[in-house]
């Protein structure tokens, strides 16, 4: 059974609404007991970093997090707080990857680089990864964010606005995405799939 | 690269999505559940929904909507109409939706936009703003357009972001419904003026409006609503005439 924590950071309804089109049992749960017993926890989140971070530290769940055994797949702002630290309200992070997040520069004169980053936008794949099978670099997905992670070595895929940025990362059991697979589409589907069958 | 959005939007009138000329004569256009999943298949980017039901019974049917169509598509989609206090947004987001927008009720108390940015975020508060041309300015309407405001649209439009907007929905009283195209100076102006997206809106009728939305409004999203109901103009349509005249968009 797939566990999505729900820690008071935005939309659950939507990835829940994903998993049932894939008919992937899921329980919606904040509680460490219950996550405890999940097969694989997915971690949503919008909203900002700092809510977020406190949210997960009022349910006691930010030092059991990092113990996680089973597979674990962080969404948007649940990617994020993987990192150690995110300049959004200078906020400490859980630190299982390396890295701080940032936030993209403020618009050029030519107005091109609006923030949030909004709409769809291709990922590059860089290397093998099963979170991706089936799916072709440059594939159209669903972003939505003000800050952004960088590129490092646990980086899977990249995309670019103004900066090039992680689009998914993965290290050990814990894996993560900024765009939003649940808003993206059957390739969206297709990653939550893949996670859920084979990660 | 990052696309430039096509939303079809959708008028939902007591579960019917409906259109009418410069906000009035209303005409059936269907299920909306229906279309928003043939937009969604036929590869619209994101999709609006507005409540313009007048009664609460209505009201209720649409929260039903709201929550079939996030089961239905998995793309995001907005919601407005009738929006009127943060615990109204909350309510829009738990049904399944991604953005809520907001018109009236931020002008009569603009705090609500700080409060609802605040709660959840200013990637989900789209601020909404029906302007209509008055010499050699705009000004902001409410209540669906019925009622005009003092407000200037470009100043408001700054102050609506400044207060935790994320997106602006930017209609022309003037062109809506007219299939005349998009008043493309306001456009401009705003999206010059702010640092977050812009939604053109008001006045699509050609293929070679929505890109001069794009191209010289400077709009990041072009929303339409009846050359789709109707089928005058295909989402591929416009997605392979934009691609041709060079705007990227998602194919």
């Amino acid at each position: 059974m797939i566990a999505v924590i729900d820690y008071d950071a935005g939309n659950i309804t939507s990835v829940c609404n994903a998993l049932h089109k894939i008919g992937a049992e899921h329980f919606v749960s904040n509680d460490r007991k219950e996550l405890a017993r999940a097969e694989k926890i997915i971690m949503p989140g919008v909203g900002e970093a700092h809510s977020a971070m406190i949210s997960l530290k009022n349910l006691g769940l930010t030092g059991w997090l990092t113990d996680v055994e089973v597979p674990f797949l962080g969404i948007c702002l649940g990617m994020q707080v993987l990192f150690d630290h995110s300049d959004e309200r200078d906020t400490r992070c859980l630190g299982i990857v390396e890295g701080t997040i940032r936030k993209f520069d403020t618009p050029d004169a030519t107005g091109q680089l609006k923030i949030p980053h909004m709409g769809w936008n291709t990922i590059t794949v860089d290397r093998e990864h099963t979170l991706f099978q089936g799916i072709p670099s440059g594939s159209f997905f669903y972003f939505v964010h003000s800050y952004y992670a960088p590129v490092v070595r646990e980086t899977v895929s990249y995309t670019e606005y103004g900066a090039k940025f992680s689009s998914a990362i993965s290290k050990n059991n814990f894996y993560g995405v900024q765009f939003h697979p649940e808003k993206s589409g059957e390739q969206g589907l297709k990653i939550l799939k893949n996670f859920i069958e084979l990660c | 690269m990052l696309t430039k959005r096509i939303i079809p939007c959708l008028d939902v009138k007591d579960g019917r999505t409906v259109k009418g000329t410069q906000f009035v004569n209303l005409r059936d256009a269907g299920d909306s559940v229906e279309l928003a999943s043939r937009y969604s298949d036929e590869g619209a980017d994101e999709l609006v929904l507005l409540d313009i039901s007048a009664s609460q019974e209505g009201r209720k049917t649409f929260h039903k909507v709201v929550e079939d169509v996030a089961k239905a598509i998995q793309i995001p989609f907005t919601v407005g109409g009738g929006v009127s206090t943060v615990e109204d947004v909350m309510r829009v987001l738990d049904a399944g939706a991604d953005k809520v927008s907001l018109n009236t009720a931020i002008v009569t108390n603009p705090y609500l936009l700080d409060a609802a940015a605040a709660k959840v975020g200013s990637q989900s508060i789209v601020a909404a703003i029906d302007a209509k041309r008055h010499e050699d300015s705009w000004l902001v309407y409410v209540k669906g357009g019925t009622v005009p405001t003092h407000l200037d649209a470009i100043w408001w439009a700054k102050e609506a972001v400044d207060r935790g907007a994320g997106e602006l929905l930017v209609t022309s009283m003037d062109r809506d419904g007219t299939k005349e195209g998009y008043d493309i100076e306001l456009l401009n102006t705003i999206s010059r003026t702010v640092t977050v997206p812009v939604i053109a809106s008001g006045g699509a009728g050609e293929l070679v409006h929505l890109k001069d939305a794009i191209v010289d409004g400077k709009a990041d999203a072009v929303l339409a609503a009846s050359i789709f109901h109707f089928k005058e103009i295909t989402l591929a349509d416009i997605k392979q005439y934009l691609s041709e005249n060079g705007v990227p968009v998602r194919l």
